[in-house]
């Protein structure tokens, strides 16, 4: 019993870190799908809404405050696309990729001028933030309810993707995207649609994400992007189940390093982000489709 | 270069050199041009390295974003393996001196800078080499991120200073130095790329199947390139460690490895004398040209709006993507720099071939 409740609360951190990572992974997979982009700013739309968080309730109730940073950060995902992607359709894929590099750049410098370069104190959401026990281990609500909202959000993006007009579209293009532009598909509102869910998803996951770990900083963003794209790869590209399981993989795992830090004697801590890669760079090589990925042939 | 402008070239080379050494002697540290001595050294360190990650992407087709990496073991190493010995005690304060108790000259450091990046990259090449493209990116991203967090690991402490500063090393004296150095070796690398493994590493980055059917060894040739790139990596790691006098792990992130990708853009991907002007012109801008951006001016009663510390940066990216948005070519595109060209007014496509997937 005193086993269970020391490592208790690495448990929970480990599924409350790997479903904010779910929801940021499900941004990155349904865009490679389509696009074939690995989206280097989604991370970084990610930061933008935990700031936009900050500085909006520090004038607005919070009740206001939250949707408004939803469409906000769900219109800067949507402009990014249009603006730094869409003029690059037809450019080779590593055009694409580089200027998503730049736009991580530019929104990393942009938040690093208007906050100074300090971080920014993530405003306590009432209810959401407040210390709960579980099971004799005292933790946020927000741990407790991470797991469960993810997994509504992705039942529900699972039905739109099954059920609706617009899901098979999405389907469509991401078979291919050539013939489902013939097929009288309009892309680009098929490829908005995607970068808007994806943004409303990283909007909710940096929401989670900031009631755990308040201090928001410009660069904040990349390492949850990075391992939740790592996560996407994990569970096979293009597959939403797939990022999900891949997600709460690497948060269980990153957290289960912290919990047998207790026990080894070297400190180990130093690589709770590098582990990420290390998964990465094994399933690659012994399945480089990842978990559910689809097999891939090359054309000649 | 060809053989007629191979004398040319050299008189120009010196030229250079002494003009340098000119300017160095000339310019005082407190007078405003001596950012200018900065953007100089700091400029040849980046052009070798966005040199040697152009072999990679530009001339290759593998999309590595590893550079960063090799460049923080070149820095470790350079700086592990030449502190003074009576310096030890005090770099190694943690960890009683560490475990290393020699010191060697500064250009054996240099040159195993280079060669442990290579050992380094030839063992993560033979599995990641596999991958394909954007798989090969964030694998090596990944890679990069290991390393860092080994380096900073306090087990290893005796070895890395862990988390901490490794400094006291010796450094350059001189502005030729980190010229010399860099020239060599991105002569070297421009040799590489005009000989036949050259012909080869394009012909895998133009089409890897066509090449494979033409006998390209493609698992041989890929490891050539990514060791040879992470070879001279290493050894601008190692310079880049001189300049700045003390080495930490953590600014070797993938910020870094971006900001070089980014000079690689700039330059045009698979032309070497591009990676290098847009090296200086990068530094020039991020360090130095921009930085009246970080001030606040005052036009008579009004205060120019926007500019305070940070704006600089904020200029900078906006000009990088509109360079990677609509003059996708790069300053050069794909072609070389050439004097004799410039003179004779022609402009003559080069017989490279695209850099597309």
């Amino acid at each position: 019993m005193d086993w269970f409740s020391r490592n208790l609360p690495y448990f929970l951190a480990g599924i409350s870190v790997g479903g904010q990572y779910a929801l940021i992974a499900i941004g990155y997979t349904m865009v490679y799908g389509i696009l074939r982009l690995i989206n280097f700013a989604h991370g970084d739309i990610f930061m933008v809404a935990g700031l936009l968080m900050v500085y909006l309730s520090a004038s607005l109730p919070v009740f206001l405050a939250i949707p408004l940073v939803i469409i906000l950060t769900v219109l800067i995902g949507f402009t990014v696309e249009r603006v730094a992607y869409k003029p690059l359709r037809q450019a080779p894929r590593m055009s694409v990729m580089i200027s998503a590099i730049g736009v991580s750049y530019l929104l990393q410098n942009l938040a690093l001028y208007i906050t100074g370069g300090l971080a920014q104190q993530y405003p306590a959401i009432p209810w959401v933030s407040d210390q709960i026990t579980v099971f004799g281990a005292s933790t946020k609500r927000v741990t407790v309810i991470t797991p469960f909202l993810t997994i509504i959000l992705v039942i529900l993006l699972v039905i739109l993707i099954k059920k609706t007009k617009i899901g098979m579209a999405m389907r469509a293009a991401s078979k291919d995207f050539e013939t489902s532009q013939l097929m009288g598909i309009r892309i680009n509102s098929v490829i908005s649609t995607t970068f808007i869910i994806g943004s409303f998803l990283a909007a909710i996951g940096s929401l989670l994400f900031f009631s755990n770990y308040t201090g928001v900083t410009p660069t904040i963003g990349t390492m949850p992007g990075l391992k939740a794209f790592v996560a996407a790869v994990f569970g096979g590209i293009g597959s939403i189940p797939g990022a999900v399981i891949g997600a709460f993989i690497i948060g269980i795992c990153e957290n289960m390093i912290m919990m047998l830090n207790q026990y080894v004697r070297f400190d180990i801590s130093n690589f709770k982000d590098a582990f990420a890669f290390l998964l990465l760079i094994i399933i690659l090589l012994f399945k480089p489709t990842g978990l559910f990925g689809e097999k891939q042939t090359d054309k000649v | 270069m060809k053989k007629k402008e191979l004398i040319p070239g050299l008189i120009l080379i010196a030229a250079l050199l002494v003009l340098l050494r000119y300017l160095e002697l000339h310019i005082s540290p407190q007078s405003q041009w001596a950012m200018l001595l900065t953007v100089l050294k700091k400029g040849s360190i980046y052009a070798l390295v966005a040199v040697s990650m152009n072999l990679l992407n530009g001339f290759t087709g593998l999309f590595s974003l590893g550079q960063a990496g090799f460049m923080m073991i070149g820095a470790y190493t350079y700086a592990v393996l030449t502190i003074p010995a009576e310096q030890r005690e005090m770099v190694y304060m943690y960890y009683e001196g560490g475990i290393i108790r020699f010191a060697l000259p500064s250009i054996v450091g240099i040159i195993l800078a280079g060669v442990v990046a290579a050992v380094f990259a030839f063992l993560i090449g033979l599995p990641v080499l596999r991958l394909k493209s954007d798989y090969l990116a964030i694998a090596t991203l990944g890679f990069a991120e290991i390393m860092r967090a080994l380096f900073q690991w306090d087990t290893l402490g005796p070895l890395t200073n862990g988390s901490n500063m490794l400094r006291s090393y010796p450094t350059f004296k001189t502005i030729l130095y980190p010229f010399i150095v860099s020239g060599v070796c991105i002569a070297l690398i421009v040799m590489l790329i005009n000989s036949t493994y050259g012909r080869a590493f394009k012909a895998i980055r133009d089409d890897e199947i066509a090449a494979e059917a033409m006998g390209i060894n493609l698992a041989h040739h890929k490891r050539i390139a990514f060791t040879v790139s992470s070879f001279f990596a290493g050894i601008s790691g190692a310079l880049l460690a001189m300049f700045q006098t003390n080495v930490q792990a953590k600014s070797f992130n993938s910020a870094m490895t971006y900001e070089i990708l980014l000079i690689v853009v700039i330059g045009g991907i698979g032309s070497v004398t591009g990676s290098v002007i847009s090296s200086f012109l990068f530094i020039a801008c991020s360090e130095w040209l921009l930085r009246f951006l970080d001030e606040t001016h005052v036009i008579g009663d009004v205060t120019l709006p926007l500019m305070r510390s940070g704006f600089r940066k904020v200029v900078f990216s906006l000009i990088i993507m509109v360079i990677v948005l609509f003059f996708r070519q790069g300053i050069m595109g794909n072609r070389e720099f050439s004097f004799t060209r410039l003179f004779s007014g022609r402009s003559k496509k080069s017989k490279g071939g695209k850099a597309d997937e």
